[in-house]
C-alpha cells in the first residue's frame, strides 16, 4: 500500500514570516539567506522565507512554482496547498511568484541515478535523495520529468498545515483558549461557540508568532479534495472562455513586436544579410544581428513576420551531415563502436554464451528527430529599464532564464525578474531558452520599451531542439517457447549533457543515460538481459521530448521483447506478465488484459490486438491496442490503458493527461519526422507534422492502479508504450512487423 | 477602415492585406482568437463572421464583410455560451491554447447542425489541432451541448 502519508525524509523547514500587513509560510532556511530575488512585498524577515501562502487583510495568495503547461500542474498545487488549508482554493490568488532556489525541485534529477525505479529499499531511496542536494545546488527550479506532484506532494501539504495550526495558534492566543479546541474551515477558524474568525483577519498575529511546524498531515480518507472524482480544474473557465492570458496575449502601452529569423542549422552562428528591402517596409522599426541570426522590431507582429520573410541571408554550415541520409549513417556507425560505447547499466546472465546456443533472432530499429511544436509559439516579453530587466514568459526554467538574461543585459541576477505566465504546450520545448536570449537581445536596443518577441510557427519548428533521432539493433534467443537472451544496444547523440550545457554553460560528466532510458530499466526477469547505449557524435542539437529517453526506448524494448516472444511462440501478454518481477507493473499488465477481453492476439479476419509496455518516471504503463485493416488502410479501434501512480489525487486530470499521452505517442508513431536537407527541416509547420487530428483519435479506456509504493506524476508515462502496442497490433493483424518510426513509411492508416 | 466585433464598431488605420486575426490581436487587443500556424492548418484563430467558421489568419481585413464574433463575444465567465458549458463540465482544456477555436468550430457546427453524428463530429472538426489530445473530451462535450441546445 501506500506510503503517501507518510513524511520521509524531510530535506526542508516549513517557517513563516511577517510582510506587510500579514504573514507568510514556506520553505524556511534558517542559516542560508537565499540570495535571489524576492517576491516584491515580502518586507520583514524576507530572506528566510520562500513561500507557498501569503495572507494579508486583502486576501489569500496560493504560490505554485511549478509551471503549467497543460498538464494541471497550477491547479493540483493549489489544491495540495488548501487540502491542509481548509480554504476553497477557487477563492484565492494564486501565482507562480518569482524564481527561487529554494522552490529547487529534489525529484527531477533522482531519475538519473542508476538504480531502476522499481527497485526500492534503502541504497536506492538514498541515492534517489541525495540527487536532491545537486538540485538544490544548481538551484534546478524547473519543471519537467512528471514531477510536480510527487516533488511538491509533502512540501505543500506540509505548508498548508503550518499555516493553519499558526493561524489557529493566533486566534487561540487573541481569545484565550487552547488551540486544541479550535477547528477551521473555508479560510476561517472556528472557535467553540461557533463564532468564525477570518485568516485574513488573523494573518498581522500570526506573524508575531513562531510557527507550528509540528504538523501531522491528513490521511487520504479525511481528504475534501485530493482524489475526488470532479476535481475541476482550477484554470478551466478561463481556458473555455478565451480570457486565459498566455505569454503571447501580454499586452503593454506601446509595446513593439518583434520576430527573428535565425539559422536553420541551429546553434551555428554567421550570416549575411540583405535587409533594404525589409527596411522599407511599413511598421518596420529596427533590423538587428540577434544571436544565430537576424531580428525585426515593428509596431505589429505580421508585419514583423513580413519583413522577416524578405530578409535576404546566406548562412554558414556546420560540420555535421546535413541530411536525415547522413545523419543515419552516423548513428548506423556509431552503433556497436567500442570507441562510442558509453554505457551498459544492465547486463545479466551471460549474453554472449546464450546468444551462441543457436540461430539468434536479429532486428534493426530507427526512430527521427521530432518537434515539439507546442501551439502556442515561442515568445517572450522582455523590457530592459534603468539597469533593471523584466521577463514575461512561459517557461519551465525561469532560473536559467533569471541568470542567463542577467548575463547578457550585464546585470546582477537579482536585477531580473521573470513572471512566469500559463503555456500553450510545452512538451519539452519550454526546457529552452533561445526565445528569450533573443528577446533580451533585441530589448537592450529599445530600452524603456517593452519588446514582444514571437516566432513565427516555421521558426518554431525549424529552431526546435528536436527529440533525438536514433537507432538500435537487437539481438535474441529463445528456447523451449522462452526468451533466454535479449541484448539491445541504442545509438544515440549525447542529450542530457548537451541541453544542460546550453542552459548552464556547464558540463555534465559521465555517461548519458538518456541513451537508454526506458530499455535498460524495464522490470523483466530475462536470463541473459544486456542494454548498452551508444554515444553518437552531436549533430542536430536535441532536447526532452514529452518522457525524454523512454519516448524511442519504449519503442525499442518492447517492440523486440514482442518479436521474441512471438518467435518463441508464447501469449505477449501472458509472457510479458510471467517475465515480470514487480508487482504493480505486472498488475497494470493484469488489468489491461481484464478491460479488453484479452485471449490472443488475433481476433477476426483482419483484425488484431498488441500489447505495449514501458515503465517511465517510476510508473508502469501497459496498453492494449485493437486495430482493423481497412481498405483505406489501418484503423484503430480501441486502446486500453492501465497505469500506476501510486496515489491518484486529480482521477479527472488523469484521465485527461493519458488520453493526451495516448494521443501524443500514436500521433508522433503514426505521421511524424523531421526530416533534414541541407541541415533544415523540411516539415515547419502543421501541414507536414500533424500528429493526431480528431478523425484518427481512438475510444480510450483508462483505469489508474495504486500499487506503487511512491506517488508519480502522470503527464509522460502513457507516451512510451503507445508506439509498440501499435506496431504489435499491426503485427498481429497483418502480419508487418515495422520496426522504424513514424510507422506511415512503411503502411496506411485510415 | 471599419470593422464590427462582438457588437462594437472600431476604426483601425492598417493595410488592407494584414489578417483579420492581427487586426484583432494587436490592433484591437482581442487575445481569444490565437496564433498557431498562420496557414490554415490548425483553427486556433477562428472566429464568427456573419455566424460562420473563419480562419481569421486568411482573411484580409480588407476582404471582410459582416459581423465578426470572437470566443470573447460567444460567451463570458458569467455566461456561458452552451458549447462552453459542455466545455467545462466535460474539463475538455489541458494547455487551452487551441480551445477557443474548438469552441467556436463547435458552435458553428452545432449551429447548422444540431445533432451531428461522431462521423460529422470528426469532419468538421479535424481542422482544428489540438497537440495535447483532448478530442475523446472535445467529442462528448459536442454531443452533450447538442443534446443541451436541443432541450432548450
Ligand atoms: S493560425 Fe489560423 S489556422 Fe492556424
Ligand atoms: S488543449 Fe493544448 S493544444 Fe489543445
Amino acid at each position: 500500500m501506500s506510503r503517501a502519508g507518510k513524511i520521509a525524509r524531510r530535506t526542508f523547514l516549513i517557517g513563516s514570516a511577517a510582510i506587510a500587513g500579514g504573514v507568510a509560510f514556506g520553505v524556511y532556511m534558517a542559516k542560508k539567506p537565499i540570495p535571489n530575488p524576492l517576491l516584491d512585498d515580502l518586507k520583514d524577515g524576507e530572506a528566510a522565507i520562500t513561500p507557498f501562502v501569503k495572507i494579508d487583510a486583502n486576501g489569500i495568495t496560493l504560490i505554485t512554482p511549478r509551471a503549467d503547461k497543460g498538464q494541471g500542474a497550477y491547479s493540483i498545487q493549489a489544491y495540495l496547498i488548501a487540502e491542509e488549508l481548509d480554504i476553497d482554493p477557487a477563492t484565492a490568488t494564486i501565482t507562480p511568484g518569482m524564481p527561487r532556489q529554494a522552490y529547487y525541485n529534489a525529484t527531477v534529477l533522482g531519475e538519473g541515478v542508476p538504480i531502476p525505479a522499481y527497485k526500492e529499499g534503502f541504497v536506492a531511496d538514498t541515492l534517489r535523495d541525495f540527487m536532491s542536494v545537486p538540485a538544490k545546488l544548481l538551484s534546478i527550479q524547473m519543471t519537467g520529468g512528471s514531477s510536480t506532484v510527487p516533488d511538491g506532494f509533502d512540501r505543500m501539504r506540509l505548508a498548508g498545515a503550518t499555516a493553519r495550526e499558526t493561524l489557529k495558534e493566533a486566534a487561540a492566543r487573541r481569545v484565550g483558549v487552547a488551540r486544541g479546541d479550535l477547528r477551521t474551515e473555508n479560510g476561517a477558524v472556528i472557535l467553540p461557540d461557533g463564532t468564525s474568525i477570518a485568516y485574513t483577519d488573523l494573518a498581522a498575529e500570526a506573524a508575531e508568532i513562531d510557527p507550528i511546524t509540528n504538523v501531522t498531515l491528513r490521511p487520504a480518507s479525511a481528504w475534501r479534495y485530493l482524489g475526488k472524482p470532479d476535481l475541476p480544474r482550477l484554470d478551466m473557465l478561463r481556458k473555455c472562455t478565451g480570457t486565459e492570458v498566455y505569454g503571447i496575449d501580454m499586452e503593454f502601452q506601446d509595446m513593439l513586436h518583434a520576430t527573428v529569423r535565425a539559422n536553420p542549422a541551429v546553434g551555428t552562428a554567421g550570416a549575411r544579410v540583405d535587409a533594404s528591402a525589409a527596411e522599407a517596409m511599413r511598421g518596420v522599426e529596427k533590423i538587428l544581428p540577434v544571436s544565430n541570426g537576424v531580428g525585426v522590431i515593428a509596431n505589429n507582429t505580421w508585419r514583423a513576420f513580413q519583413a522577416a520573410e524578405v530578409l535576404e541571408i546566406e548562412w554558414s554550415a556546420p560540420d555535421y551531415p546535413g541530411t536525415s541520409d547522413g545523419i543515419f549513417a552516423a548513428l548506423e556507425q556509431a552503433l556497436g563502436d567500442p570507441d562510442s560505447y558509453d554505457h551498459r547499466q544492465r547486463d545479466e546472465g551471460d549474453v554472449d554464451a546464450a546468444l551462441e546456443a543457436g540461430e539468434i533472432i536479429d532486428a534493426r530499429y530507427r526512430i527521427p528527430y521530432l518537434a515539439h511544436a507546442p501551439m502556442e509559439p515561442m515568445n517572450a516579453v522582455v523590457r530592459v529599464l534603468e539597469g533593471q530587466v523584466e521577463i514575461w514568459t512561459g517557461t519551465q526554467i525561469p532560473l536559467f532564464i533569471r541568470d542567463r538574461a542577467a548575463t547578457i543585459a550585464g546585470v546582477a541576477p537579482e536585477a531580473v525578474k521573470v513572471y512566469v505566465l500559463p503555456m500553450g504546450g510545452s512538451f519539452g520545448h519550454r526546457l529552452e531558452m533561445t526565445h528569450v536570449e533573443q528577446a533580451v537581445e533585441l530589448a537592450l536596443a529599445v530600452p524603456g520599451r517593452h519588446l514582444k518577441l514571437t516566432w513565427s510557427r516555421e521558426e518554431d519548428m525549424s529552431h526546435d531542439y528536436p527529440r533525438p533521432a536514433s537507432v538500435a539493433a537487437g539481438r535474441g534467443q529463445v528456447a523451449d517457447g522462452k526468451v533466454v537472451a535479449f541484448d539491445l544496444s541504442v545509438s544515440q547523440s549525447a542529450m542530457a549533457p548537451e541541453w544542460f550545457g546550453r542552459l548552464s554553460g556547464m558540463s555534465l560528466p559521465g555517461p548519458d543515460a538518456t541513451i537508454t532510458t526506458g530499455s535498460w530499466d524495464q522490470p523483466f526477469a530475462i536470463p541473459n538481459y544486456r542494454v548498452t547505449g551508444y554515444r553518437a557524435p552531436s549533430m542536430v542539437p536535441v532536447s526532452s521530448w514529452r518522457s525524454v529517453g523512454a519516448s524511442g526506448n519504449g519503442f525499442y524494448h518492447d517492440s523486440f521483447l514482442d518479436e521474441l516472444i512471438h518467435a518463441a511462440g508464447a501469449d505477449p501478454l501472458a509472457e510479458r506478465i510471467l517475465l515480470c518481477l514487480h508487482e504493480p507493473a505486472r498488475k497494470v499488465l493484469e488489468a489491461v488484459g481484464e478491460m479488453s477481453g484479452w485471449d490472443g492476439p488475433s481476433m477476426a479476419e483482419g483484425r488484431g490486438r498488441g500489447v505495449g509496455f514501458c515503465m517511465s518516471f517510476g510508473v508502469p504503463c501497459a496498453q492494449v491496442i485493437e486495430v482493423t485493416q481497412t481498405e483505406a488502410g489501418i484503423r484503430i479501434d480501441q486502446v486500453y490503458v492501465a497505469v500506476d501512480v501510486g496515489e491518484v489525487l486529480d482521477p479527472t486530470n488523469l484521465e485527461a493527461q493519458v488520453f493526451g499521452g495516448v494521443i501524443f505517442g500514436l500521433g508522433h508513431a503514426m505521421n511524424c519526422a523531421l526530416t533534414y536537407e541541407d541541415h533544415a527541416p523540411l516539415e515547419t509547420n502543421y501541414h507536414a507534422y500533424e500528429g493526431m487530428r480528431l478523425y484518427q483519435a481512438p475510444q480510450i479506456e483508462v483505469r489508474a492502479l495504486s500499487n506503487g509504493s511512491r506517488i508519480r506524476g502522470v503527464g509522460e508515462p502513457a507516451v512510451p508504450p503507445a508506439a509498440p502496442a501499435l506496431a504489435n497490433a499491426i503485427f498481429a493483424a497483418t502480419g508487418q512487423r515495422i520496426r522504424e518510426l513514424p510507422l506511415n513509411k512503411h503502411i496506411d492508416f485510415v | 477602415m471599419k470593422l464590427t466585433v462582438n457588437g462594437t464598431e472600431h476604426e483601425v488605420d492598417v493595410e488592407p492585406e494584414m489578417p483579420l486575426l492581427w487586426v484583432l490581436r494587436d490592433e484591437l487587443n482581442i487575445k481569444g482568437p490565437k496564433y498557431g500556424c498562420g496557414i490554415a492548418q490548425c483553427g486556433a484563430c477562428t472566429v464568427h463572421v456573419d455566424g460562420m467558421a473563419v480562419r481569421s489568419c486568411q482573411l484580409p481585413v480588407g476582404d471582410l464583410e459582416g459581423e465578426v464574433t470572437t470566443i470573447e463575444g460567444l460567451g463570458t465567465p458569467e455566461s456561458l455560451h452552451a458549447v462552453q458549458a459542455a466545455w467545462v463540465a466535460h474539463q475538455v482544456a489541458q494547455c487551452g491554447y487551441c480551445q477557443s477555436g474548438q469552441i467556436m468550430q463547435a458552435a458553428a457546427l452545432l449551429d447548422l447542425n444540431p445533432a451531428p453524428t461522431d462521423a460529422e463530429i470528426d469532419a468538421v472538426m479535424s481542422g482544428n489541432l489540438c497537440r495535447c489530445g483532448t478530442y475523446p473530451r472535445i467529442r462528448a462535450a459536442i454531443h452533450d451541448a447538442a443534446q443541451k441546445l436541443s432541450e432548450a
